[in-house]
């Protein structure tokens, strides 16, 4: 073996870092896209695309950062898994081309405001619609000869992906609108709250749907799941779905203006603890290991070097500038 | 529907469209974004409203041109996963972590300070502020490095060895992969060529003023400012894209014997051919015009320096001859243009008509676009003439392609074409819309200024205020 099987690992849990700062990261901006035709137009829109303009170009490099280190790392997983999603990457990324734009343009021509309004939030759904069927996919399963995806094209498309692709546009729904409530104040952060509630409970279902059907996709899923002893420690995750989801309605009826964000962020982190626990050590399940998958020692060391002293130097920079941007938005930018 | 067409031909055409479209907008941002920092800084040390004010106009242009930038890169980097598969798993443990490199270092560096820069002056100070401006800057200027250096690998690999899986691994050094043999090059001939293109867009947006306002103080700054650049510039360009040229012939030569058009190996000297139709088919170029000898004046310094032709080659290893002909000459010939522009800028100063001289300023207007047209036409001679190849002399574009199904790439190539056309079509008119106005002393920041939000006030008196307010 001329790869070091901790290298591999590392890289791994470095990857999913990155795939778990998008989510989040990007999951509340483009929540806040699919929530926009319920915010009034005027004032609650204003604040509401305000509040994300400094930081969405940010959140959306951890994606870039995602796509590049799983090609760097484990090129044979990339090569197998964007294939495979063809049509939905094709449409994730004509999606983010809109939401992008739409931040400038918006402001730029106030008579066809509507128009890129309504960009906005097409291509926030589409793009979150893509990537949740994209995990639904990959947690279905790939078919795969001689480390090349084998099927056809359309093979993502299943009850199970349509389930997660509705599930994560709940669940960045949930993230945008309790950020708001963070980031606004007045009658929009009135709306928020309630926004909250309801994508709160849409989420508790959209979890208790995926997490039933998962483990009836592979045996592995179910193995992973219940055996005997690792079932002692996979079961504290529902267990604290249970404690976030009773404590984020809590927030919300005391109005709280930031737990319930933070604890949305806390149900994000336990699915992706729960997804974590069903893939590991697969990339693509039940065919490809993160070690059949990974890139040469040399590959993986020459990018380890760089991201250690980098990735802590980005986030001192990211956190500086959320820092500068702290507060709530008000009507007027940042105040 | 789509069925009969051949899926490879679909996703190279699908690559070229989206990364021809994309590079036009880092083409303009590498460039401006150094421009930006150049008028802070003369600002905080002259403190002379015109820079600040120049600075704030630029902003706003700035922002909409980077954005367009960052939503079509996004495209390019999961193209590679979706249509070159094969390519993305051979070549990614050797281009994939210089790639996430690219990221770790500039993107994070330019999106990180890119908020503060567009809308945090009045809270961060202006020093501060002048320190993001320049991190956006020299995050261009590291994404361009990293970048081009991906692409001069796959130009001229170094450093690697294959293995049992058919994938390229590193093997020794990482720098030799880095700086292989083409990077320094096509790196200076890249951001050279940014630089070239920005002044020529900020000269005619200048020209474009002075014409309508000859006394106005700001058209004057700026586009005195972006003839100095022409001036020095398009001379250096000229130099450096001669020893790019002839780097290529060294690594690449039948590139450089496509983009010359010599099918027939010439022992006594080449004949620089001016024009022509060459044509694979019949292996000549027709009705050429030529000049005896000066090709191999030109590629090796001397008249009688025999060169090889394209039938020294297998013919299945040519690359399509007549795109690259017409494309190298198409960047030669602006390229020469952009130098008379400089030229006739400094007459202009000689003769102290700098600002007078309107035949000079509508020709700086007409020079305005050509930068873009001449960046793209040099990548794709340099693309093109790579063919067949993807990675040069190892591995080839036909076998480097996903497994595809025809109906997915053409509708997404097709939806790819729409898309882009409507977003970046309404981008570039409201970045024309924004050169169009005049810049005024106190130019706002690029804040979104929600006082004029949609219903409030009637169109045509919003339409007026954005002129003023940005």
């Amino acid at each position: 073996m001329w790869f070091d099987p901790d290298l591999t690992i590392i890289w791994a849990a470095i990857i999913a870092f990155a795939i778990f700062a998008y989510v989040v990261m990007d999951g509340f901006d483009l929540g806040i896209g699919i929530l926009f035709p319920f915010f009034d137009v005027g004032e609650e829109r204003d604040q509401a695309m305000n509040s994300i303009a400094p930081v969405w170009d940010g959140n959306e490099t951890w994606l870039v950062l995602g796509g590049g280190g799983l090609l760097a790392a484990f090129p044979i997983a990339y090569g197998i898994i964007l294939p495979a999603t063809y049509p939905l990457m094709i449409a994730m990324l004509l999606g983010l081309v809109f939401r992008g734009v739409a931040f400038e343009f918006r402001w730029r021509d106030p008579s066809h405001r509507p128009l890129w309004d309504a960009a906005f939030t097409m291509g926030s759904l589409v793009a979150t619609l893509a990537q949740g069927i994209t995990l639904g996919a990959l947690l279905q399963g790939i078919e795969v000869s001689n480390d090349a995806y084998a099927g056809g094209w359309l093979d993502w498309l299943s009850p199970f992906s349509l389930l997660t692709g509705v599930s994560l546009i709940i669940g960045y729904a949930l993230l945008g609108a309790t950020w708001l409530i963070w980031k606004t104040e007045g009658r929009a952060q009135e709306h928020a709250f309630r926004l909250s509630f309801r994508f709160g409970i849409a989420m508790l279902v959209a979890v208790a749907a995926v997490s039933a059907a998962t483990p009836f996709l592979h045996y592995q899923y179910w193995r992973s799941w219940f055996a005997l002893p690792g079932v002692f420690l996979t079961a504290q995750v529902p267990l604290l779905v249970l404690i976030s989801a009773f404590l984020f309605f809590r927030c919300l009826r005391r109005r709280a203006e930031r737990a319930p964000f933070l604890l949305a962020l806390m149900l994000f982190l336990l699915g992706f603890a729960g997804l974590a626990i069903s893939m590991y050590p697969y990339v693509v399940p039940d065919q490809i290991t993160i070690w059949d998958a990974a890139a040469p020692h040399d590959s993986q060391l020459f990018m380890l070097v760089g991201t250690a002293v980098i990735i802590p130097v980005i986030i001192a920079y990211t956190v500086w500038a959320y820092w500068v941007f702290r507060g709530k938005v008000g009507t007027h930018g940042y105040h | 529907m789509f069925d009969g067409l051949d899926p490879v031909i679909l996703a190279r055409a699908q690559f070229a469209f989206t990364v021809s479209f994309h590079f036009i907008f880092p083409s303009f941002s590498i460039g401006l974004a150094s421009y930006l920092a150049v008028l802070e800084g003369l600002w905080l040390r002259t403190g002379k409203q015109v820079y600040l004010d120049l600075f704030q106009y630029w902003l706003k242009i700035f922002a909409i041109a980077f954005g367009m930038g960052v939503v079509s890169g996004i495209v390019m980097s999961y193209e590679f996963g979706t249509n070159w598969s094969v390519f993305s798993t051979k070549a990614g443990p050797v281009i994939g972590p210089l790639m996430a490199y690219e990221v770790l270092t500039a993107f994070f560096l330019e999106a990180g300070f890119l908020g503060v820069m567009l809308f945090g002056r009045s809270k961060v100070g202006p020093r501060l502020h002048y320190v993001a401006t320049c991190m956006v800057a020299l995050g261009t200027l590291i994404s361009a490095t990293w970048i081009i250096s991906v692409n001069s690998w796959m130009q001229t690999p170094t450093g690697f060895a294959i293995n049992a899986k058919g994938q390229f691994v590193p093997a020794g050094s990482w720098l030799t992969i880095i700086f292989n043999p083409s990077f320094p090059f096509r790196l200076v001939h890249t951001v050279i060529a940014s630089y070239l293109t920005t002044s020529l867009v900020v000269g005619a947006v200048g020209a474009w003023h002075l014409l309508r306002k000859r006394e106005d103080l700001h058209a004057r700054k700026m586009f005195s400012m972006a003839m100095w650049m022409a001036a020095i510039v398009a001379p250096i360009q000229i130099f450096a894209g001669d020893m790019h040229g002839l780097n290529t012939l060294e690594h690449q030569t039948p590139k450089v014997l496509a983009m010359e058009g010599h099918y027939e190996a010439s022992p006594k000297g080449a004949p620089l051919i001016l024009f022509g139709f060459p044509s694979n088919a019949e292996g000549r170029v027709n009705y050429k015009v030529e000049v005896p000898k000066l090709s191999s004046l030109i590629l090796r310094h001397d008249l009688n320096a025999p060169l090889p032709g394209l039938k020294d080659y297998p013919r299945d290893r040519w690359p399509p001859v007549p795109i690259v002909f017409w494309s190298f000459r198409i960047m030669v010939g602006l390229g020469f243009a952009m130098l008379g522009l400089g030229l006739v800028s400094l007459l202009a100063r000689v003769r102290k008509r700098l600002y007078e001289w309107t035949l000079l300023h509508r020709f700086a207007i007409v020079m305005g676009p050509t930068g873009f047209v001449a960046v793209i036409a040099g990548w794709v001679t340099t693309e093109v003439g790579r063919q067949p190849y993807t990675v040069y002399g190892h591995l080839l574009t036909a076998q480097s392609h996903s497994p595809l199904a025809a109906p997915a790439v053409a509708a997404s190539l097709l939806a790819f074409v729409l898309v882009y056309f409507f977003v970046f079509g309404a981008g570039v008119f409201y970045i024309f819309r924004l050169m169009a106005r005049t810049p005024v002393v106190g130019e706002s920041e690029p804040t979104h200024d929600p006082a004029r939000a949609a219903g409030i006030t009637p169109a045509p008196a919003i339409d007026a205020e954005s002129g003023g307010r940005g």
